[in-house]
């Protein structure tokens, strides 16, 4: 398991297989599979796609701590820059298609449309994590205040949530289940912070019980 | 092994469903035909216009109208794979998968309320109240997306006059047909069903407003509304009601399904205005599908505005969005 973990190949495979959703995508953007209305299709798949891959990242740690593999951290960097991509497709789409490069309407929307003001802002947010993910960054800035900066990705996973949330006419089935993933990942942060003995503590022990005692 | 469906297997090619249940009488009639057929008369106009199918059959002797427009009418299959008929899944691409099995014969309308002479009309009836009329009109739906289509059917003013409205008759409340059965998805529309609409009776009784039997040639198919719905063209989408089961001629202004949902983003009137938003987009551009670009400037009350502008006069249309 480890061995197939640090392999360098494995880092190549994972990147295509994240590229996949676009390689469809632009598919079928050429052979006419993109339905009746093909931008708001494009403007759908790239949001699910971004809010899916915010999803993917804020999954490593937990993954990593729960099963003990600590080099699951290797991928975490790329599921965010892929997250900050897809939500650069979406936001593209949004530009090309449906404004077409009018600066002015986007502003508008973006003060005006509540559901866009917060999308924007997750979409924002994301801008200064991808330009530091870099490790001369991580040296740079120093891992504590690097760490603080990229918590700014749960601010990015609830505005993902409620701009979808507040964007659907009536049925909100869907996004209430990204709501629920969400809640997932980051009510494990809360609990990982609070209710896991300090790390002080030299007990590997307790801290495997409550470990174990998490599915009840 | 792979069984295909052949392609060339179109739904009109397919028997309907009453000439299907009822085959010794189209036998009878076809013996009948034959007798006839010395007389000039022919099968086609035997079975004529007495069809009500669940699928699509052809619609003949149509006539065109002045209200057409001359624009480039949309591809069919848009028409008929990207719908909002929440019943049947809230995702455009549902209805149509999920309508495929809905009964829509036999099928009465009830028109009743404010009037001399209520009473139910069958589908065979109504198809054969008034001669049909192929009108293209621009349909513009609420979500800022546009198409042509090229309607069938004949003006509401036609059925209502049968039943002599009142001086009470302020207003046209119409109903669709609502059934947990045949549409299990109803529980995820997140709108109170059964879907309910609403006219003031100058809208209703305006010559564009067109009681639609059909498209593109056929019967409605039944994500498109099948077997008959209302088609009001500088209205947005969701005022122009699916499988009416019910019209009731009302004193004062109905509720509407969108307006109970969200009063604040849906009127009553919803006409068709691109100076006034949706609270969470802008109304002054559409994308005319299937196209990709947003980029159509959206027109008061979709270009309709010689014939009904006249309707509004001396209302503030900002509030009475």
């Amino acid at each position: 398991m480890n061995s197939i973990l640090t392999s360098k190949w494995t880092k190549v495979v994972v990147f295509l297989i994240c590229l996949v959703p676009l390689g469809i995508l632009i598919w079928d953007t050429f052979t006419g599979g993109l339905g009746s209305n093909p931008t708001q299709f494009l403007e759908h798949a790239t949001g699910d796609w971004t809010l899916r891959f915010v999803a993917i990242t804020l999954t490593v740690t937990p993954l990593r701590k729960l099963l003990r593999q600590p080099q699951l951290i290797r991928f975490r960097r790329m599921f965010g820059l892929f997250a900050f991509f897809y939500g650069c497709c979406h936001f593209s789409v949004y530009l090309t298609f449906d404004q077409i490069f009018d600066l002015h309407g986007i502003w508008a929307d973006v003060i005006k449309r509540r559901y866009i003001t917060v999308g924007f802002t997750g979409f924002v947010l994301m801008i200064p994590l991808a330009i530091t993910s870099t490790a001369g960054m991580i040296r740079r800035m120093g891992g504590r205040r690097w760490a603080l900066l990229h918590r700014a990705i749960y601010l990015t996973a609830i505005a993902g949530v409620i701009h979808y949330l507040w964007l659907v006419k009536s049925d909100i089935h869907v996004p209430l289940e990204y709501a629920a993933v969400m809640a997932v990942l980051l009510g494990w942060r809360i609990y990982d912070h609070y209710a896991r003995p300090p790390r002080r503590v030299p007990a590997a022990v307790p801290a495997r019980k409550e470990a174990a005692s998490v599915p009840e | 092994m792979l069984i295909k469906r052949s392609e060339d297997l179109k739904y009109s090619h397919v028997t309907p469903r009453d000439i299907y249940v009822n085959r010794r009488k189209f036998l009878y009639g076809m013996g009948l035909a034959g007798g006839l057929a010395l007389a000039g008369t022919t099968l086609a106009d035997l079975l004529g216009r007495s069809v009500h199918a669940d699928v699509p059959t052809k619609l003949q002797g149509m006539s065109g109208s002045p209200f057409s427009t001359s624009e480039k009418v949309t591809p069919e299959k848009v028409v008929t794979t990207y719908n909002n008929y929440y019943e049947f899944g809230t995702e455009k691409d549902q209805p149509a998968k999920n309508a495929q099995k809905f009964v829509t014969s036999p099928w009465t309308v009830s028109v009743e309320g404010e009037c001399a002479k209520p009473r139910k009309f069958t589908m065979d009836e109504i198809l054969k109240l008034a001669p049909l009329e192929e009108r293209i009109y621009r349909h513009r739906c609420v979500e800022a997306w546009s198409i042509v289509v090229p309607w069938i059917g004949y003006s509401f003013s036609t059925i209502a006059k049968l039943v002599e409205p009142n001086a009470n008759a302020k207003f046209v409340a119409f109903e669709s047909y609502f059934d947990r059965k045949q549409m299990p998805l109803w529980g995820m529309a997140g709108i109170q069903l059964p879907y309910v609409e609403g006219l003031r009776i100058d809208e209703a009784m305006h010559p564009l407003t067109l009681l639609t039997l059909g498209m593109y040639g056929e019967t409605l198919p039944n994500q498109d509304g099948a077997p008959v719905r209302m088609v009001i063209p500088w209205k947005y989408g969701f005022k122009s009601i699916k499988s009416i089961v019910k019209i009731k001629f009302v004193k004062s202004e109905p509720p509407t399904t969108w307006n109970i949902t969200n009063a604040h983003e849906y009127g009553f009137y919803s006409n068709v205005n691109p100076k006034v938003d949706h609270p969470r987009w802008s109304q002054a551009k559409e994308v005319r599908l299937p196209g990709f670009f947003k980029n159509t400037p959206t027109q008061m009350f979709n270009g309709y505005g010689d014939q009904v502008a006249s309707l509004y006069n001396g209302m503030d249309l900002k509030k009475n969005y």
